[in-house]
């Protein structure tokens, strides 16, 4: 499955490694929730090593979309906070 | 609540979709998203240069403040040769607090540079996508039936407006950086125009009482000791000489 990591690019992972992403995504997901800044970019830099790691890089040209986006591992809680809700982080893209 | 990936993603996809329901005719439609590559692609260029001046100005405010910390430990040795030690702690104490300052603005440095070459890499693959984009548009206008054309258009438009919306990230992400560090060293450059960074010896204003307040009393003391002992040492050379 392609992942992007938000920053930083593309990656093709296998089964094993989407598996275990999800697992740290749900982690993830409940420290934003708890508003824990540490854990939270514990969590997200784990995520963006295990696919870093384990993934290879899609070429730069490549236009294939991804099936799943991981915030980049620097995000701050209020940062992520902006980037699911309201206006959001993501200015619009131009119409 | 659903995990931070789906989130993303569904972000991403609605700002996705809102330029997508805009497709009507597939060569135009082409041909516009194309136009719009290409001005992201300004956007981020320009991003990047905001990003080198605000480094640029930061850097002039760093050698600023290294001059200003030089010239109150040359003061201050000064005042204590001429046994004012009470003006001799004042400079430094005033010197303590734009250390806090340069550390400060030392991290800020740090985190622009971080920025800068996010864009810079962002900036790389985005030009790359627009380039396939555009050899894959002439390809999908010449060779295809109107009803794949739009399938394909489809594909091509989600992948590269992925890209795009993550560019967009990294600007704004990079603008808000900036524009914090701004407002500190615009803050920094008050001080400096209030005369808070002037000779010590001038009037004392409010914020060279708050900057005397926030520096740390014990480096104070043990610079003083250390200096007492250099400028003592000093003088006893002095009195051998003929």
């Amino acid at each position: 499955m392609i992942v992007r990591v938000l920053g930083e690019g593309q990656f093709e992972v296998d089964e094993e490694v989407a598996k275990g992403l999800n697992d740290l995504d749900e982690q993830a997901g409940r420290a934003l929730e708890a508003g824990d800044q540490e854990q939270f970019s514990e969590l997200l830099g784990r995520m963006a090593e295990a696919v870093r790691t384990n993934g290879s890089r899609l070429p730069d040209e490549d236009l294939s979309p991804s099936e799943g986006i991981i915030p980049p591992d620097d995000l701050t809680l209020d940062e992520a906070r902006q980037l699911f809700e309201g206006d959001g982080l993501i200015p619009d893209l131009p119409t | 609540m659903a995990g931070l990936m789906s989130r993303a993603s569904l972000v991403v996809k609605s700002k996705l979709s809102k330029v997508l329901d805009r497709a009507e005719d597939p060569g135009e439609t082409l041909d516009y998203s194309y136009e719009k590559q290409l001005e992201l692609l300004q956007n981020v260029k320009r991003g990047i240069a905001d990003v080198v001046t605000a480094k640029k100005r930061l850097e002039l405010q760093e050698a600023k403040l290294q001059q200003s910390i030089v010239k109150l430990e040359t003061q201050a040795r000064q005042a204590l040769g001429e046994g004012r030690e009470d003006l001799a702690r004042q400079a430094l104490e005033r010197k303590s607090g734009l250390q806090q300052q340069l550390q400060a603005l030392d991290g800020q440095s740090d985190q622009l540079q971080a920025q800068q070459e996010k864009l810079i890499a962002s900036e790389k693959t985005l030009s790359a996508k627009v380039e396939a984009f555009r050899s894959q548009k002439e390809t999908i206008k010449a060779q295809y039936s109107a009803a794949e054309a739009q399938v394909r258009i489809g594909e091509a438009a989600t992948g590269i407006g992925e890209q795009m919306a993550d560019t967009g990230l990294a600007i704004q992400r990079a603008k808000d950086k900036t524009e914090q560090m701004q407002a500190r060293a615009s803050a920094i450059d008050e001080l400096t125009e209030s005369g808070a960074l002037e000779d010590f010896t001038s009037d004392q204003t409010e914020l060279d009482r708050e900057l005397g307040a926030i520096a740390s009393k014990s480096q104070v003391d043990d610079e003083l000791a250390q200096l007492k002992s250099e400028v003592g040492s000093g003088e006893q050379q002095k009195e051998l000489q003929p």
